[in-house]
């Protein structure tokens, strides 16, 4: 057996080496998930060295953000995560509010949540779908926006807009959910719910998918976290670290009294709170299918939580209560807060001297740190599983570029 | 979570001697205050050795302190410089910690010397893109850094745009600025 493998001429032999060659990756190569170059240095099929050039997008966010009130910086950072502008504004509104010690109401606590995890469903289907892309499959990606869609439809009742929101904002958000909105958020939830075996069996379980990732781009949990990597990309290493549980108070508080399990594995499984496909036996703890199937996992997950948001949400009386003033002034001194949104942990920093613009802003960005470890992670791949390590990062360069 | 007690601060202190200068456990975000040629050693204890192991760096941030208005400079309380914040994370224990240090905004104030501080490259290989970004866009030199460049404006691009009196060049390859 083992003399016919020699013979194979699909056995790509690793220790041979010929001449080498700089491969140029993008900007417009479609599987990197926007701008984003890399530079390969390969040896045949072998990959030695990437570099990612980044840059492309940037447009000075941070700077910009010294030059207007806390209130009118939300829409800049819509444009950060475009895929999941809600969880943006959600960490911006929060790092003000924990700087003003401010507190909203009840009703509007809920109706964040609500908002936030919707997104994040959708933030995870066009990374799922656009992953989908990467490896060569056309149709999840279809699969993904159909539902997507949907979502896009109840932001649009809800806010006007489709992809940049601003919807939350420093102090609350900008309105009230329309009457007849929180029925048409059920019916979607009841629809979309049995889809998810749909997308298991497209891509979760799917021999292709699996061996395609499975064992592919192992990053160790130290590895990340000295990387300072978050959210999925950490948790599918098997660090059980979730900042709406472990983060601070004031981001914590949001999520008392909601049930809900960090989607990592422990003791060699995963929740046990609804019936998933098994891990294939391929696959090792910090692969490229674990980052992906955390947040397959998250994607129910955040399901549960819009249903009990919906439950608290309808049960609270009174106004949601309105924002804060445009010019509202800010105490003098600084704030750092880190959110879970779905790329990760996106920390915002903010010191002010005491006015309503801040004098600095500083946007800390999930897939910043995330992409920084992919030159560990390709060392020693093949050219075809360049796009598969870098796609299970689930990268956004509007937020790393900012 | 935040780091509170003076405990943890006598230890760092003790195994840093010299290293921490002020400190200020009542803010916000308390933080502490150390010397800037220290700060490679604070950090390599912190991640290393002590008995809350800060094995993550979240963020880099320079602040200038610069008031280009002379008006305003008159009253404002602090003398220019930049500052350094250092916002750590402990996986394990789960709390967050501050650092923080002061630079002065040009090295011996000669206008175009860049400030210096030691890279913490060599604690957490994460810093790496952090200190380069630092690099571009506020003008601060690591030392000891494997490879300080330009990472989000162009390699060729003059002045760094966090700072307070940047002003925007008027051409760029034939690009008009403002």
């Amino acid at each position: 057996m083992a003399q016919m493998l020699d013979d194979d001429p699909r056995i790509i032999e690793f220790d041979v080496r010929t001449d080498e060659m700089l491969v140029n990756m993008g900007p417009q190569h479609p599987s990197t998930h926007g701008v984003l170059r890399l530079v390969l240095r390969t040896d045949g099929e072998v990959v030695s060295e990437v570099e990612p050039h980044i840059g492309y997008l940037h447009r000075c966010a941070e700077k910009i953000g010294e030059n207007l009130t806390h209130r009118q910086w939300i829409p800049y950072t819509d444009r950060m995560d475009y895929l999941a502008a809600m969880n943006m504004n959600l960490g911006w509104a929060l790092a003000v509010e924990k700087l003003m010690k401010y507190q909203v109401s009840e009703k509007a606590r809920h109706l964040r949540v609500l908002i936030v995890e919707l997104n994040r469903i959708a933030s995870h289907l066009v990374g799922m779908g656009a992953y989908g892309l990467d490896l060569g499959t056309f149709s999840p990606f279809l699969y993904a926006f159909r539902e997507r869609e949907k979502i896009l439809d109840l932001f649009e009742e809800a806010c006007g807009a489709r992809l940049t929101y601003s919807y939350i904002t420093v102090g609350g958000l900008t309105a009230d959910l329309p009457s007849g909105w929180l029925v048409k958020c059920e019916a979607f939830l009841e629809q979309f719910e049995p889809i998810i075996q749909e997308y298991h069996a497209l891509l979760t379980t799917n021999a292709i998918f699996v061996k395609r990732t499975a064992n592919i781009g192992v990053m160790s949990p130290e590895l990340a976290i000295e990387y300072g990597c978050s959210g999925p990309v950490l948790r599918g290493s098997g660090v059980d670290q979730d900042m709406r549980r472990d983060g601070e108070a004031i981001y914590t508080a949001m999520y008392d009294s909601y049930a809900f399990e960090v989607a990592v594995m422990k003791d060699g499984h995963y929740p046990r709170d609804h019936v998933y496909p098994a891990v294939p036996a391929d696959a090792v703890l910090g692969d490229c299918w674990h980052r992906f199937f955390v947040r397959m996992l998250e994607v129910v997950q955040s399901m549960d939580l819009v249903r009990q948001a919906i439950d608290r949400y309808s049960a609270c009386k009174g106004p949601l209560g309105e924002p804060l003033k445009l010019t509202e002034k800010m105490p003098a001194g600084d704030a750092y807060l880190e959110t879970e949104c779905p790329k990760g942990q996106m920390g915002f920093y903010l010191v002010s001297d005491g006015s309503a613009i801040p004098w600095r802003v500083r946007a800390r960005s999930s897939s910043f740190s995330n992409l920084a470890v992919a030159h560990e992670l390709c060392r020693g791949c093949l050219i075809a599983d360049v796009p598969a390590i870098v796609g299970s990062l689930d990268i956004v360069m509007g937020e790393i570029d900012r | 979570m935040t780091m509170r007690g003076p405990g943890f601060l006598d230890q760092l202190d003790a195994a840093v001697p010299g290293a921490v200068v002020g400190r200020n456990l009542e803010a916000i975000d308390p933080w502490i205050d150390v010397a800037p040629e220290r700060i490679a050693d604070v950090c390599a204890w912190l991640a290393k050795s002590s008995p809350v192991r800060f094995d993550s760096l979240q963020c880099i941030t320079a602040i200038d302190w610069f008031e280009i208005d002379p008006k305003k400079a008159a009253k404002v309380a602090w003398q220019p410089h930049t500052e350094m914040v250092y916002h750590l994370w402990s996986t394990a224990a789960r709390v967050s910690l501050v650092l923080k240090t002061k630079l002065p905004r040009w090295k011996s104030d000669v206008p175009g010397e860049l400030p210096e501080i030691p890279s913490v490259c060599g604690v957490w290989r994460g810093a790496n893109w952090h200190e380069r970004e630092v690099y571009d866009l506020s003008g601060i030199w690591f030392t000891g850094h494997p490879d300080l460049r330009r990472i989000l404006c162009p390699e060729d691009w003059e002045g760094y745009p966090l700072r307070k009196d940047y002003e925007m060049p008027l051409d760029y390859h034939g690009i008009r600025g403002r």
